[in-house]
């Protein structure tokens, strides 16, 4: 138990303020600004959106600024300051298939209608470090070729034509909200991807890795990735229509899993999926694969006890914040309940002793 | 003479390019205006809005997570009522997409298509290009490997 404690004003704020001369470091090296942190550590602002579960470039590059680069931080400043935010409504859902694609592969099919497109990737790099980085160089310039404007078809639809993968049915309900009510288990499909796609990258790609190395395998292939900008569209009530409200770069990871069939369905391909905010692929393909592990109930697979499979276990220790928070209130002043520990150790130590001492007495 | 849906589908046009456009440049434009005098209806204020998606990208939604918007709607004087929702937090970018919405409206539509409209537009459409372009540069050409004689 934490019992609150008194003093030490003086102490917090001399530690705040050796905290702002920290964050600015070496005064010699130029400042850096908001602007460039958003546009030159974008991967790690998009990381901040994703988990931080609110979209806005500048306030996450501001959290990293602030956070002095450490994530989990900007993603605590990013979560508070949501919660001040009036909800001003929802979106109608979005519309990837519409998604005007930076990249766009697919694991499962070579000649994939729309083609194979690399996008600004880390593949293929030798991952050496490259000194050039180190000095100021001309800014570089990417080459250009005849650009394709039609929308990108979707790999499952090619196979949902034949009826090889399990159908996704559409539907237009209101989908139960994390941040409006607690959660309570079982959670459901919706719930478990709006927690996992907020969840920490690191704990959701151990989940996901903990499935391939056979703690509730389920056979995945990347049946499409694909990362690009979506319009983003609201009802409003004072117009009496839609209108579009901004644009989105999300990523967005179909798998296409194996599934012998069951005692109700025939043999058949089964999906996974991964939608997260900005240019966050590993996040992407992580959340489908756990995504695609929780559904063996629905499924009617197996539960071989895994992790992975355990929907409680994966939702309640994915959020980075909730798990920092507990996790870090250790280290704050607990000098009463370890007082009481400490008493309580004592005197169970001079009982032992006394018994002891009264043993070799009556020997 | 427009349909009302041609009249509601213009004006989705219009309200969407004036949400997506850069605000810097939004105040640019318009800065060459004279502008009308207004009542505000509603002030701006920033929020956030829910975005959702669609399990399998196809299926039931879900939530994904919230985006921050500034909306806001204005009277002219001359009567018409301008509405905006924009992404961010920018209330100035909130107020002139509101009041060009409204101006877009009466007499002055023209004025606004030519002047603010088709710039932004078409600066659009090349930011995409040049996107789409670059992606394009980066799409796979396999080749078979024929063996040789």
């Amino acid at each position: 138990m934490y019992v609150a404690v008194k003093g030490g004003e003086r102490a917090i704020d001399a530690a705040h303020e050796w905290l702002a001369e920290e964050r600015r470091g070496d005064t010699t090296v130029p400042e850096l600004t908001v602007p460039q942190i958003r546009e030159q550590m974008a991967l790690a602002v998009n990381r901040v959106m994703a988990e931080g579960s609110l979209y806005d470039p500048d306030l996450a590059a501001l959290a990293i600024k602030q956070a002095r680069g450490d994530l989990i931080e900007a993603i605590f400043l990013i979560r508070a300051y949501r919660t001040t935010l009036p909800r001003l409504g929802h979106s109608a859902p979005v519309d990837t298939t519409g998604m005007r694609c930076d990249r766009r592969i697919s694991a499962t099919f070579k000649d994939v209608p729309g083609g194979q497109v690399l996008g600004p990737t880390f593949d293929y790099t030798h991952r050496l470090l490259d000194f050039a980085l180190e000095a100021e160089g001309e800014a570089p310039r990417a080459r250009e070729a005849e650009p394709r404007r039609e929308p990108t078809p979707r790999v499952t639809e090619f196979l949902n034509k034949d009826g090889l993968i399990q159908d996704e049915p559409r539907s237009d309900g209101t989908p139960p909200d994390m941040t409006r009510e607690p959660m309570e288990y079982p959670a459901g499909r919706p719930l478990r991807l709006q927690a996992l796609t907020r969840g920490d990258e690191g704990f959701v790609l151990g989940m996901a890795y903990s499935t391939q190395r056979g703690y509730g395998r389920n056979h995945p292939f990347v049946g499409e990735l694909r990362i690009g900008a979506v319009e983003v569209e609201m009802e409003v009530p004072e117009l009496g229509f839609s209108v579009c409200i901004g644009e989105l770069t999300l990523t967005e990871c179909e798998t296409v899993n194996q599934f012998a069939g069951s005692k109700t369905e025939p043999a058949q391909f089964t999906r996974g999926y991964g939608l997260v905010f900005g240019q966050t692929e590993r996040k992407a393909i992580s959340m489908a694969l756990v995504d695609r592990a929780l559904r063996w109930e629905e499924l009617g697979e197996e539960n071989i006890g895994a992790p992975a499979q355990d929907e409680e276990f994966v939702l309640a220790h994915s959020d980075n914040i909730q798990g920092t928070g507990f996790l870090e209130h250790i280290k704050l002043p607990h000098y009463v309940d370890f007082q009481s520990e400490l008493e309580l150790v004592r005197k169970m130590r001079a009982e032992a002793l006394g018994t002891a001492k009264f043993k070799e007495a009556a020997e | 003479m427009e349909t009302p849906e041609q009249e509601i589908a213009a004006r989705q046009g219009w309200m969407g390019l004036l949400a997506r456009a850069p605000a810097e440049r939004l105040a640019e434009l318009l800065g060459r205006e004279a502008l009308p005098g207004f009542d505000w209806l509603r002030v701006p204020e920033t929020g956030g809005v829910m975005v959702r998606g669609r399990m399998g990208g196809t299926g039931a939604p879900f939530n994904l997570g919230e985006m921050t918007v500034t909306r806001c709607a204005l009277r002219l004087e001359s009567g018409e009522v301008g509405h905006a929702h924009v992404q961010g937090r920018n209330r100035a970018h909130a107020e002139r997409a509101a009041l060009v919405d409204a101006l877009m409206q009466g007499p002055r539509a023209d004025e606004m298509q030519a002047s603010v409209l088709v710039p932004l537009a078409s600066e659009e459409a090349a930011r995409r290009d040049a996107r789409a372009a670059r992606a394009a540069a980066t799409k796979v050409d396999f080749f078979t490997m024929v063996r040789g004689e």
